[in-house]
């Protein structure tokens, strides 16, 4: 192979990866802006759209569609769970004792999986084979053509949701301001369940289509999870561009640092990242400045 | 239409409101007057549900609503503009108001007239209309009160708690806002609960009035009786001073 072609196969799996870490890192944010709450357990949902997939495709023979939308909604049922016992109880303790929950409620849900599953490590198929397409010159999976567009479907539901529907308004102003909004009448507790459901699903879908790729097993959500965590951060806590830019920004870093360094230096370069932008821009590389006034 | 009896509210140990009792007649304009401190925005929070009384009654149009949450105490009609406007600041000016009306979204019938409600706002406020497509942060103070007294308005109660729509206002604004309390009082006969430091102005254009002090009703009677109160003169309205725009 030579090297362009080369570097365009880094390219690509670097871009797809980097979508999923987007995902990921929307999931955070949506909790976060909704609650203040950093949800250490957000990776436990990539896991469970994966694994969840997989065990209705490969161990009860579904088709590929009816698996993925009950393991969807399986892992938003776990979401809603999560947030009705673990964090509502507790809506009146401080934030780092909820994200001591969080973490708490990760291994949980880690171990949980690991009982059930067991701690092998499995492939899920493509979904539409692994017969590589030629476009241009480079090569492309099939499965990457899935991944981008339907993390591109769901960046654009996300920003219809939150710019253009009432309730997605609704959660804007809730967590810019949970006093005001429930003075117009929006019921902030069920604002808070409705990012736990919307994260929770848009993790699992996350796990699913980057499953065929990656392989998956009961602890892939730690990595999966804090890859996530790291996008949202250099996107500054958003859930908009600046965390699609990060995961992007993170994915290829990745995929060119393990191609042209050593793939051993892979998931290091996460975190390089992720205490580089802690320590030198907190706020984030891409977030918006907040308009205001008085 | 609103009857609060011996209500004691509560933060923690802080004995907020001690036994205060108020009532509203329908259509009136009533103010609270007091000090810093003396419990009027708790007042209007607990009428809320935003911090609940811990005893006593509040009875709106025959509902006791002490026990209610903020959004069924909403939906029966009674709506806070809060304290410093707290507007939306990363929404735009339209979408404030579009919130205002987030309960009438519930039904058919109430999303037909959410677009009826937002003209007669836009009128109350051209300035609004002016604005609508800038986000609520990039107002001016006043433009910001405004606002807020139109995103309450979205909601159509039947008894608006405004809570010191004048601070930090320049006098031309702030009387511009009182034309604006008066005439929904007289022309959508809207029940007014106005809380102001502005005692002065507040009183000339209310009913009736109460006094708080530190957590106590001490004081209350016709807008004209408290004018000419002694007490009153010396404490919120500074005897001789006049208010800069009246003179
Ligand atoms: N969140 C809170 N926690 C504890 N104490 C509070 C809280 N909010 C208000 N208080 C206390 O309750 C009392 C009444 O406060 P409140 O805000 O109702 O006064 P106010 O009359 O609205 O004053 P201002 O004119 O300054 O707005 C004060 O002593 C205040 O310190
Ligand atoms: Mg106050």
């Amino acid at each position: 192979m030579d090297n362009s072609r080369q570097l365009i196969q880094y390219v690509l799996s670097g871009l797809s990866n980097g979508a999923i870490y987007a995902l990921i890192g929307f999931g955070f944010a949506i909790i976060y802006n909704a609650t203040g709450i950093i949800n250490f357990a957000q990776g436990e949902f990539v896991m469970l759209g994966g694994m969840l997939t997989l065990f209705f495709l490969v161990f009860l023979n579904f088709p590929l569609v009816p698996s993925i939308v009950l393991a969807i909604l399986i892992s938003t049922a776990v979401g809603i769970a999560f947030e009705r016992l673990a964090i509502r109880p507790l809506k009146n303790a401080n934030p780092l004792s909820l994200v001591i929950i969080t973490i708490g409620a990760s291994i949980l849900i880690r171990g949980i999986a690991m009982l059930v599953w067991g701690k092998d490590t499995h492939a899920l198929p493509a979904f539409s084979g692994n017969e590589p397409l030629h476009i241009a010159g480079a090569t492309i999976m099939p499965q990457h053509l899935w991944i981008f567009s339907i993390t591109v479907l769901i960046i654009a539901a996300n920003k219809l949701f939150f710019n253009y529907s009432i309730i997605g308004k609704a959660m804007r102003a809730c967590a810019y301001n949970s006093q005001a909004a429930s003075l117009v009448g929006i019921n902030v507790k069920t604002m808070v369940l409705l990012s736990f459901v919307i994260s929770s699903a848009i993790g699992s879908m996350a796990g699913i289509i980057i499953a065929p790729l990656t392989m998956t097993s009961y602890d892939v959500g730690i990595m999966l999870g804090l890859k996530g965590f790291c996008a949202v951060i250099i996107g500054g806590m958003s859930s908009g561009l600046g965390t699609v830019m990060g995961g992007l920004l993170l994915g290829l870093l990745e995929s060119l640092g393990a191609g042209y360094i050593s793939a051993s230096y892979k998931d290091a370069i996460a975190f390089i990242i992720l205490l580089l932008i802690l320590f030198i821009r907190p706020e984030g590389l891409f977030a918006k400045k907040e308009t205001e006034r008085v | 239409m609103l009857k609060i009896k011996n209500i004691n509210t509560y933060y923690g140990q802080v004995h907020a409101l001690k036994n205060v009792s108020l009532h509203l007649l329908e259509g009136e304009i009533v103010t609270l007057i007091g000090a810093n401190g003396a419990g009027k925005t708790t007042l209007l929070n607990s009428l809320s549900g935003i911090v609940p009384s811990k005893s006593g009654e509040i009875i709106f149009a025959g509902v006791p609503i002490s026990s209610l949450a903020p959004s069924r105490i909403v939906k029966l009609g009674i709506s806070q503009v809060p304290e410093g406007r707290q507007v939306f600041k990363p929404l735009s000016v339209e979408d404030n108001l579009e919130l205002g009306a987030y309960l009438h979204y519930r039904t058919a019938a109430g999303r037909a007239e959410v677009k009826k409600t937002g003209d007669m706002v836009y009128a109350l406020f051209p300035i609004l209309w002016e604005r609508r497509k800038q986000l609520a942060g990039t107002l001016s103070g006043g433009e910001q009160q405004m606002l807020s007294i139109g995103r309450a308005l979205m909601a159509k109660p039947k008894l608006l708690l405004l809570d010191e729509p004048s601070m930090g206002l320049a006098p031309m604004i702030t009387q511009e806002i009182f034309k604006v309390i008066e005439s929904l009082s007289q022309e959508k006969k809207t029940t007014v609960l106005l809380v102001e430091q502005n005692a002065r102005a507040a009183l000339k254009m209310a009913n009736r009035g109460y006094v708080l002090e530190t957590g106590k009703m001490i004081l209350e009677g016709a807008a004209a009786e408290l004018l000419e109160n002694n007490d009153v003169q010396r404490a919120y309205l500074g005897k001789d001073k006049k208010e800069i725009w009246e003179r």
